[in-house]
């Protein structure tokens, strides 16, 4: 039984990064403020996105105000199965995937069923401004509903795994892949209970997990190994994730992709306070690759060049000895 | 560079802060401790009426050295009345306050200071006085005379007479004599003329008199009666209340018989206000002993030289910054999970008013019953604005039924609950239901026992009587609290619970 301040002294050697830690010394000095309505407004990085080129999930409408809720079912009824999220919402709360229909009824991702009058219900309780930072109004987005990459498919539970990068000062310096589980109700969300699997920065290929606050090697629903499966188009992502810093000149931001079956990687948002239980996925603290960065981002100038200091420096070490 | 320009700032605060402190301990002497046993007190009348744009002559009675109590200094504030005193024998002395033309809502204010007499009156300065015989109409005089026969063969001597006469008004039944004197449903003060006038027809020399009981923060006290007898040669004061409410209570008197405390002509809704506290306040020493005009001035320009309703006001006030460094301390150094960022201080202050036990039980009550009608209102899908108005409502019925509630069931502290921020209620419940439904009920529970928890540490340090005494009479040192949060303001070390949550990476 280790006491307390022996292990802050052993996660300041592992260089783990805490709450104060990166607000203080990584989100407060490089991220302007003037900077956080492009992430925290989905519909703005959405544009911001689409205008750079940069491939997201295809948006079908947004309903702005109530009196636009009349056009939702017209909207809806073109698609068989979409998305439905707050664009100001934190942490997936408020988000609805619809996988089909059956009858009148929407078929939701978790096993649920919803009907006209409820999916309104839930438009409308976006548009007060229920789900957003602050409870301002909101917006409600609906967009393509991304038919998951089978690449996850043994190590997932209903809902759709992405993958999350930590991009500092546009060098990806360290990834995860968040895989529904049962608990997770089908969201992507660690502190819902999904699972987080770190990578290996060189070869994107996955790591051992963190499931709450312990490390797991098994997917928890499924029983199959998360250790060993490679993601497809690895530099794509890595790029995708070195370009996001010029997309929102955010110094320190989260980059959460999907991997499309047909459109392949698709970033699904941005985030500029990404939590801190990646380090647990990937069993390593991040200050120490933060402070890489810190030293040598000078004199990397191009995406290409940012990618390859990531590939080489962030590359996964060995397993230690137990 | 940013940490040494904290450092730097937060040194001058505390050195600044420090400075005040000792200079105020050592050189005025300001009192470190609060007092255990203090017998100063200041009181402190508002009288308020409105004017018809007449002349005005408004009356008020003064308090007066009696007993055990001196009045050692009194002050009039009447910005352009004329302002005389005038004694009235057997009852009072009175001070008149004048203006020839005056219109509009009208403050008149009177302060004293009083202090328990070192020597108490010399009785034998006071002869026996004369008994006046009460004025009564014929039924009224048999009715007494029957009372006062009966209480008479019961007792020995005057105090036993004047004792049992109390208790056998207080247990007057309907239809008796003692019940035609007194009249339907009688006050206290009915009581004591009525005994009055009895022990005066028994030849007992007797008289109402009309004070306050002194406690240390008092907004608004009322004028009690009770009656003051004469025997073994000198005044004895004999209480009506069944309740003297704690052992030591101090009573000043303020004038006898029957009269208003205060009247005015010229005027309408004469009303008056009676504030008390213990007084801390050191301008005593320099006002009555060393007279030093730089003190006296700066105890003029302190907190002291407010009004008592605003002094006890700041008493408040000053210790939330307490709380709330205790706050961000437990949020970041600790990582206690809250709902929104001051409400633990919120609810910490409505404990104040409630005591922390029965302050969570009450917000527990809320907050269950809110949740439940939540939960309700959730079915019938409304939207958000008039969900949360509706909520609003029943959180308000839902107070005012548990008050009426507690009251019957002699819970008077419930009676202080609607002080309880309402809308903050409102917002905890709604908040409640959505982390409820986001992320769980166990989510939803954490924080809010993290919430209750934070308010009642809160609540335990700022009720600390040091800490408030410190904060009241050295305010100075919140610059010291000030500092200590920007400090904590640029605290990057790990939080306790991210010990634990992080605890698999310590190897």
């Amino acid at each position: 039984m280790m006491n307390a301040f022996d292990i802050a002294r052993r996660l300041r050697a592992a260089g783990v990064l805490g709450l104060n830690g990166r607000n203080a010394e990584y989100t407060l000095p490089y991220n302007r403020r003037d900077c956080y309505p492009l992430v925290d407004d989905k519909a703005l990085t959405k544009q911001l996105a689409m205008s750079a080129g940069v491939a997201v999930p295809e948006l079908y409408g947004v309903i702005e105000i109530h009196r636009q809720m009349r056009e939702l079912p017209a909207l809806i009824a073109q698609h068989w199965d979409f998305v439905v999220k707050p664009a100001r919402g934190s942490q997936g709360d408020g988000i609805v995937v619809v996988t089909g229909r059956t009858g009148s009824l929407f078929r939701v991702a978790d096993g649920t069923f919803l009907d006209e009058e409820e999916m309104t219900f839930h438009v409308s309780n976006i548009l007060s401004g229920i789900y957003s930072l602050g409870g301002q109004t909101d917006k409600a987005l609906i967009e393509y509903r991304v038919i998951f990459d089978p690449v996850f498919e043994a190590i997932t539970y209903r809902g759709v795994p992405d993958v999350r990068i930590i991009v500092f000062l546009g060098v990806p310096v360290m990834a995860m892949v968040r895989l529904p589980t049962r608990v997770s109700g089908g969201k992507a969300n660690l502190h819902q209970g999904a699972l987080g699997t770190g990578i290996d920065m060189a070869t994107g290929r996955t790591l051992t997990a963190v499931w709450g606050t312990s490390i797991v090697e098994e997917h928890p629903d499924t029983g199959n190994p998360v250790a060993g499966v490679t993601i497809p188009r690895w530099d794509v992502l890595l790029e995708l994730g070195a370009r996001s810093y010029e997309l929102t000149g955010l110094g320190y931001q989260g980059i959460d992709i999907v991997l499309d079956r047909d459109k392949g990687p698709l970033i699904l948002e941005l985030n500029a306070r990404p939590g801190l239980a990646i380090q647990m996925a990937n069993r390593e603290g991040l200050r120490l690759r933060l402070e890489q960065v810190e030293r040598y981002h000078t004199g990397l100038k191009t995406i290409a060049e940012r990618v390859a200091f990531a590939k080489e420096r962030f590359a996964a070490r060995p397993a230690p000895l137990q | 560079m940013k940490r040494a320009h904290l450092y730097i700032l937060a040194g001058l605060l505390t050195a600044l802060a420090l400075a005040f402190f000792f200079y105020k301990v050592i050189v005025f002497g300001f009192p470190l401790k609060p007092e255990t046993r203090t017998d100063i007190w200041r009181v402190e009348v508002q009288l308020q009426f409105e004017a018809d744009g007449g002349p005005v002559k408004a009356s008020l009675f003064l308090p007066q050295r009696t007993g055990a109590l001196m009045v050692l200094d009194q002050s009039f504030v009447s910005a352009g009345y004329g302002l005389t005193t005038e004694p009235q024998p057997g009852v009072g002395t009175r001070a008149i306050y004048s203006v020839r033309e005056a219109k509009g809502l009208q403050s008149l204010y009177y302060r004293a200071v009083v202090q328990s007499a070192r020597l108490p009156e010399d009785p034998s300065r006071d002869p026996r006085p004369s008994v006046e015989t009460p004025a009564l109409a014929d039924p009224q005089l048999a009715a007494a005379r029957t009372v006062v026969g009966a209480v008479q063969r019961q007792s020995a001597d005057a105090a036993t007479f004047a004792a049992l006469l109390v208790k056998r008004l207080k247990e007057a039944r309907s239809g008796d004599e003692a019940d035609f004197l007194l009249g339907y449903q009688p006050s206290n003060s009915r009581l004591v003329n009525v005994a009055v006038q009895l022990l005066q027809l028994a030849g007992i020399p007797a008289r109402a008199v009309n004070g306050i009981a002194l406690a240390p923060e008092r907004r608004n006290a009322q004028f009690h009666r009770w009656i003051e007898y004469h025997a073994g040669g000198r005044w004895r004061t004999l209480h009506v209340r069944n309740v003297v409410e704690q052992p030591g209570q101090v009573f000043l008197p303020w004038w006898r018989g029957t009269s208003p405390v205060a009247e005015v002509s010229g005027g309408k809704n004469l009303r008056h206000t009676i504030g008390t506290s213990r007084s801390y306040e050191y301008a005593m020493r320099a006002a009555v002993a060393q007279q030093r005009e730089l003190e006296k001035r700066f105890v003029e320009f302190s907190l002291f030289g407010l009004p008592l309703q605003a002094q006890s006001l700041f008493r408040t006030i000053l210790v939330i910054p307490v709380g709330i460094l205790l706050l961000v301390a437990l949020r970041n150094i600790v990582g206690v999970k809250t709902f929104g960022t001051f409400m633990p201080v919120l609810i910490a202050l409505s404990f104040r008013a409630t005591g922390v036990l029965w302050g969570v039980v009450f917000l527990s009550i809320v907050v269950g019953l809110g949740l439940a009608v939540r939960f309700y209102l959730e079915q019938l899908k409304l939207l958000l604005v008039p969900r949360l108005a509706a909520i609003v409502i029943v959180v308000i019925l839902l107070l005012a039924t548990l008050t009426v509630i507690s009251h019957h069931l002699g819970f008077d502290r419930g009676l202080s609950i609607g002080l309880f921020p309402i809308v903050i209620l409102t917002m905890t419940i709604e908040r409640m239901t959505l982390v409820w439904e986001e992320r769980g009920a166990a989510e939803a529970f954490q924080q809010a026992a993290g919430s209750i928890f934070v308010g009642a540490l809160c609540y335990l340090l700022m009720n600390v009587r040091v800490v408030e005494h410190l904060a009241f009479v050295f305010p100075e040192l919140l610059l010291i609290v000030l500092a200590a949060t920007l400090l904590l303001g640029r605290y990057t070390g790990y939080r306790l619970t991210e010990l634990r949550r992080f605890k698999v990476l310590a190897r």
